[in-house]
């Protein structure tokens, strides 16, 4: 352990639900997207699940909220070493749609894409099973553009990174393809609680 | 309806701001190497230089990051990225410089505790999304420490002696919270926004500074790399798109 001379650091709170390395931001929600928030409103907005599905299918805006509402209250974590507790989403669990398209038996990772280009890489077996969602809803109110809205991909047991803003589509892969992040060294997975930071970690 | 297999190497249609320049070395990143703090600098009444002797550093190219940890006797530890000031060109030195955030963990350690001798630890550099290796022609657009990533590509083209056309825009409350003040030469033109000398306009960043830019649009035309407060990069990159910079021309790296 290479201690820092003088340094003591905030006072020190047991908080079982914060992964290691990270911190509570409190009230702040950074915003840290690489490119120009976009102009999207709910009119423009499509979502679209393929790859290797038995129906591919688009949603638009309306038949989206027509499918079975979901909720989700707890943290997420950034990679930059924030993490943030409490937070409340709305929108519809991610296996709504894939029950509608019907994932292949060969079908094990998938990429997330943005409607800005953004991409992001995801074993299916994290976006099944109640743990992802397609969030609308912030706090009661319509998700801010420059969090993601009209809607995003929300899989918050991962670094947040993989919580594709301005979500377009989810293509199902039978192999791994590096996103935009993982491309530029960040890890494959992301699990905040391994601390899997860098693609070496 | 069953359709066949995707092609490998997915591309959305929609074309993308910024795939990665360079490569990222994992082994450096999963890396952590101590730092001795050398010297400090001050730069304005809220920003300081901390230069550290790394004599492992992999070398990084002008724009990356790197993440810096600190660690108290009790075993208690806190980490932040924070973008290298320094050019590349300065073997096993790096710099980084530091606003004093107010409560700020780390920020404060340094600004109040840091002396040189001092040990911290670094892993990096990181992430090649914001990274200029001096090759395509350079707009930055930066504000408040915002400026720190662009300044190790300003000295990076100086240092070379690079031909490449680089341009900087950056915005400071006033001459006195202008980082790297004494540095900056005719590639920057700055925007003061609180106070200005005698004469100088007084303003947010607005149409009137980019149009210019935009206007002198070098061969193959400019990447532009955007970096401040989440506030600042939002509207510094709209000014951008309003002025005809391509979508996917623009990168931006955000504090937080």
């Amino acid at each position: 352990m290479n201690v820092t001379r003088g340094f003591t650091g905030r006072a020190r709170v047991h908080n079982p639900g914060l992964p290691p390395g990270q911190y509570d931001a409190g009230d702040n929600w950074p915003v840290l997207s690489a490119e120009v928030t976009p102009d999207l409103t709910p009119d423009d907005w499509t979502f679209r699940v393929d790859g290797l599905v038995e129906a591919p299918r688009t949603w638009d805006w309306a038949q989206a909220h027509a499918l079975p509402e979901s909720a989700y209250e707890g943290d997420i974590h950034c990679v930059t070493s924030w993490s943030k507790f409490g937070v409340r989403f709305r929108g519809v669990s991610l296996d709504a749609f894939l029950d509608e398209v019907r994932p292949q038996e060969s079908a094990t990772h998938a990429v997330a894409y943005s409607h800005t280009g953004y991409t992001t890489n995801l074993p299916l077996a994290d976006l099944t099973g109640g743990r992802a969602w397609i969030a609308w809803e912030y706090d009661g109110e319509p998700l801010p553009s420059e969090h993601g809205g009209p809607a995003r991909l929300l899989v918050p047991h991962l670094y947040f990174w993989k919580s594709a803003k301005w979500i377009a589509g989810i293509r199902l892969l039978d192999h791994d393809e590096p996103g935009f992040w993982e491309q530029n060294g960040y890890h494959a997975r992301g699990n905040p609680w391994q601390e899997q930071r860098y693609s070496g970690d | 309806m069953t359709e066949t297999s995707p092609p490998p190497g997915f591309t959305p249609e929609t074309r993308f701001a910024v795939p990665g320049r360079i490569a990222v070395s994992a082994q450096a990143a999963a890396l952590w190497q101590t730092a001795t703090l050398t010297e400090v600098r001050r730069e304005t009444p809220r920003a300081a230089t901390y230069r550290f002797a790394v004599p492992d550093w992999a070398g990084h190219l002008p724009g990356q990051h790197l993440m810096l940890r600190l660690t108290a006797e009790d075993g208690y530890s806190t980490q932040r990225h924070y973008s290298i000031a320094s050019a590349p060109d300065d073997p096993g030195h790096i710099e980084l410089t530091l606003d004093h955030v107010e409560g700020g963990e780390v920020s404060g350690w340094f600004h109040t505790v840091a002396k040189p001798g001092d040990e911290v630890e670094v892993r990096g550099p990181l992430s090649g999304f914001f990274a200029w290796p001096g090759d395509r022609p350079a707009l930055l657009v930066g504000a408040g420490s915002g400026v720190v990533p662009l300044m190790s590509m300003v000295r990076h083209h100086r240092a070379r002696d690079l031909s490449v056309p680089l341009r900087m825009l950056v915005s400071a409350r006033g001459p006195e919270d202008l980082i790297y003040a004494r540095e900056l030469g005719a590639e920057t033109a700055p925007v003061f926004t609180r106070s200005a000398p005698e004469g100088v306009p007084v303003g947010r960043m607005a149409a009137a500074h980019v149009a210019p830019l935009l206007a002198e649009q070098p061969p193959g035309g400019w990447e532009a790399y955007v970096c401040g407060s989440n506030a600042f990069a939002e509207h510094a990159s709209r000014l951008l798109v309003e002025a005809g910079q391509p979508v996917d021309r623009i990168r931006i790296e955000r504090f937080g």
